[in-house]
């Protein structure tokens, strides 16, 4: 207990906000997760959308994306991506790209936000598909355009009812931002190790840092049982 | 509290007053430091550590066994009695004696830094300022270079682990990897890939954060085993076994 104590004293604020010279430990973290999630899910509704479109052409590209980036693990794709990437003598002459993966964090925030797209893509898409055909017939019956039946009925339909899996999807993802400090950013996990290799109190630093992980599923299961319970009021069982 | 401490080491003194016959001893290593540990292309261990790890064990008389490790679980591991013994060139400093027990130095090697040719870099926060600095999570370069260099304005970076220092020191996200130099000098100056490097300034040293050298990690408890590995070491360097070992990997005396 005095050992807890100890580290939280003299390690607690790189466990939370700051290193005292940059972003670490939680709130790099939720950072990290924030941006990623965000990015992702902009970028995954025109993709799911893309992806059950009955135009090989539009779809194939989409379908190729969403295989390679869930075929292959997070972890070999952040490595190409800050490793990989940055070798290549064509990306260095180039000083756009050059400042963009000279930074371990951007490399990091886009091999996390082209996962986490893919797999929403893919859940997004499945959603779609399972749209009631009776809805898309009444949509039509009423002349919507394409476009309008995606924007009034599919898309508002879909993403409500993607809701319980996003919300995997997202805890997953906060899991796996542990891997960050394999491209140098001090995420949750990093401050662990910095204090485990310090004070060698495995358990209390590990400990420490699946506390402060757990907490934040535990408000993020908080906020989507609320969304749920809000959006997919239709889906609930009514008593009378 | 207190009594129950009391009492462990009152048994664990017992113990030792017996003298456990080590016929075996387990060396826990963690294979990533070329010269000193390392693995070869059939995943034989090889490295000075080894080879001295092995000739003490000769001259106590017991089997070698060889145990690996990630570096940044090998002390909770040593008292997990994964294995009896840490032969890793790891560095004796106050928080590790907290921890575990030290045999006597086996070597002491400074870190320095590493820089592309030709350039003025000195191991001092001025010619430092506002320019990257990869080091080692964990190692003593990175302890020396966050309490000395970081709060004057030097971007200290921590890393996994060391070859990924020196890959972005060649790919140009570093500026400098700060490390040990018998570390740098085999493990990357001599490679192909350190060809346009060289060390920048000399060594540092400092007690506080960079200890007094390395040593075998012990148990607190095993002082028998800590007594007979002295006893060897001294052996070995009375004999020259230290010596020809040493000059296998070294061309400089590393004690």
């Amino acid at each position: 207990m005095n050992e807890i104590i100890a580290i939280v004293q003299e390690y607690g604020q790189a466990y939370l906000w700051s290193d005292g010279y940059r972003l670490s430990g939680l709130a790099m973290t939720l950072w990290l997760l924030l941006l990623s999630i965000v990015i992702g899910f902009v970028m995954s509704v025109p993709l799911a959308v893309a992806r059950v479109s009955s135009n090989r052409l539009i779809s194939g590209p989409v379908w190729l994306y969403t295989y390679v980036f869930r075929g292959t693990p997070l972890y070999i794709q952040l490595l190409i991506i800050y490793s990989g990437i940055y070798s290549l003598e064509a990306v260095r002459a180039q000083p756009l790209l050059d400042a963009f993966f000279r930074e371990g964090f951007n490399c990091t925030l886009l091999a996390f936000a082209l996962n986490t797209c893919a797999y929403t893509t893919e859940v997004f898409a499945g959603m779609i598909r399972e749209t009631p055909h009776g809805e898309i017939e009444a949509a039509r019956a009423y002349g919507m355009s394409r476009f309008t039946l995606y924007r009034r009925i599919i898309l508002p339909s879909a993403l409500r009812r993607a809701l319980p899996s996003y919300s995997n999807e997202v805890i997953l993802m906060l899991h796996s931002t542990s891997i960050a400090f394999t491209a140098t950013v001090p995420d949750l996990l990093k401050v662990a190790r910095d204090v485990n290799s310090a004070t060698y109190a495995s358990f209390e630093a590990f400990g420490l840092a699946a506390v402060l992980y757990a907490s934040v599923v535990f408000a993020l299961v908080w906020l989507f049982r609320r969304c749920e319970r809000r959006w997919l009021a239709f889906l609930q069982p009514r008593a009378h | 509290m207190k009594k129950l401490a009391l009492g462990v080491m009152l048994v664990c003194a017992s113990m030792g007053a017996v003298a456990k016959d080590w016929k075996v001893i387990r060396f826990g290593v963690n294979p990533s430091y070329a010269p000193f540990e390392s693995k070869a292309a059939s995943g034989e261990l090889v490295g000075f550590d080894i080879d001295l790890g092995n000739a003490l064990c000769a001259r106590l008389k017991a089997k070698c066994v060889w145990v690996e490790n990630a570096w940044d679980g090998i002390i909770p591991a040593l008292k997990a009695k994964k294995f009896d013994a840490i032969l890793s060139s790891m560095a004796v400093t106050e928080k590790r004696l907290q921890q575990i027990s030290f045999s006597d130095k086996i070597y002491n090697v400074p870190p320095r830094l590493v820089a592309k040719k030709g350039n003025a870099l000195q191991p001092a926060p001025d010619t430092l300022r506002g320019k990257r600095i990869g080091v080692e999570q964990g190692s003593t370069a990175e302890a020396y270079a966050k309490a000395y260099w970081e709060p004057k304005g030097v971007t200290v970076t921590s890393y996994p682990n060391q070859d990924q220092v020196y890959q972005d020191l060649t790919s140009g996200r570093l500026d400098a990897a700060f490390q040990s130099s018998v570390q740098a000098e085999l493990g990357f100056l001599k490679t192909a890939a350190g060809r346009d490097y060289a060390f920048a300034g000399n060594g540092v040293a400092d007690v506080k954060t960079l200890g007094v050298g390395a040593a075998i990690g012990l148990r607190q408890e095993d002082a028998d085993l800590r007594q007979q590995l002295n006893r060897a070491l001294a052996e070995v360097h009375k004999d020259g076994t230290y010596k020809r070992l040493a000059a296998k990997y070294f061309s400089f005396d590393i004690y």
